[in-house]
């Protein structure tokens, strides 16, 4: 059966992002005085074929936590969508 | 002795970390192909500066799961020496070798320049060529330089005397003017508890003749010759 599994990717609450720190400036210079913090991260959308919902979270969460996410600096959330 | 300088594709500073140790008197230096799961008997591995795999993912994050990575982390588990500089250092911390993590530079531009280092340490055979407090003059070239550990690891590599090399200023202060990627207490460079595996951002290996603008970075090499020899 085919699966898709998106795994976002996010730093950890008190890693230095500075890359959204940059981007919150940005937002803010352009008026958006609301928005009081932006932290980057990103989204691997995966297809996996496999027999079960739990097999693709059990295949997903190892490849997170080996390749796609960092565990020193990142923390990962794992969506599966059939 | 015999040397092996680590090739993945992207690395661009395989050649100078090569011809570093040939400037070092009665070396053998030989290449280690990515795809080769043969280190060849050598006594010390250079990880070497460059962008491998293209940095994607993260810098280090694919090179460390390459065939040689796996006979270098055996190695240096052995007590092997192992020395990585730049995308060096960076495959180091993705492969465990070393605790922490890069983050981009503070200023999330690529830096480009000579910088002062303070020796941290000297007391171990890798270092023991080089002395505490020494300042060494060569260049950083990086993006994501800005090393980061969480409290508990940074407070033991403090206690343990395990920062190696810090940015500093001409007086030898650290300084965050001084720092050119805004790591963690001026960190650039780290070593871990055994002693034989040490991982650092600027590049030694540029800074080997005076006619580049210092021959600092060649202390380090000959240390590491004699520590391995």
């Amino acid at each position: 059966m085919k699966f898709q599994a998106d795994v976002q990717v996010i730093l950890k609450d008190g890693v230095l992002d500075p890359q959204g720190q940059t981007i919150g400036r940005a937002l803010a210079e352009l008026g958006f005085d609301s928005i009081i913090r932006v932290n980057t991260g990103r989204i691997f959308k995966l297809e996996i074929d496999a027999e079960s919902e739990a097999m693709v979270r059990e295949i997903v969460g190892n490849a997170a936590s080996k390749l796609l996410a960092n565990p020193v600096i990142e923390d990962y959330k794992i969506e599966v969508i059939r | 002795m015999k040397i092996g300088v680590v090739i993945f594709p992207g690395s661009n500073c395989d050649y100078d970390a090569y011809q570093a140790f040939n400037l070092v008197k009665g070396n053998e230096v030989v290449y280690l192909w990515h795809r080769s799961d043969d280190i060849q008997g050598c006594d010390a591995v250079i990880l070497p500066g460059g962008f491998s795999y293209g940095d994607y993912l993260r810098s280090g994050s694919i090179a460390r799961f390459s065939p040689i990575m796996k006979k270098v982390i055996d190695f240096a588990e052995g007590g092997g020496y192992v020395l990585g500089i730049c995308n060096g250092f960076q495959i180091l911390l993705e492969s465990g070798l070393l605790p922490g993590a890069m983050l981009k530079n503070s200023s999330l531009r690529f830096v480009c320049r000579e910088i002062i280092l303070r020796v941290e340490k000297s007391d171990v055979p890798f270092l023991s060529g080089l002395t505490k407090g020494d300042l060494l003059s060569m260049p950083v070239a990086h993006g994501e330089g800005n090393y980061y550990a969480d409290p508990a690891t940074l407070s033991e590599l403090e206690s343990r005397g395990r920062v190696v090399f810090r940015y500093v200023d001409k007086n030898g202060v650290v300084t965050a003017e001084s720092n050119p990627n805004g790591s963690i207490n001026g960190i650039a460079g780290i070593i871990n508890e055994r002693g034989n595996v040490v991982g650092m951002m600027p590049h030694p290996e540029r800074a080997c003749e005076n006619m580049l603008g210092s021959a600092d970075g060649l202390k380090l090499f000959e240390s590491l010759c004699a520590a391995a020899r």
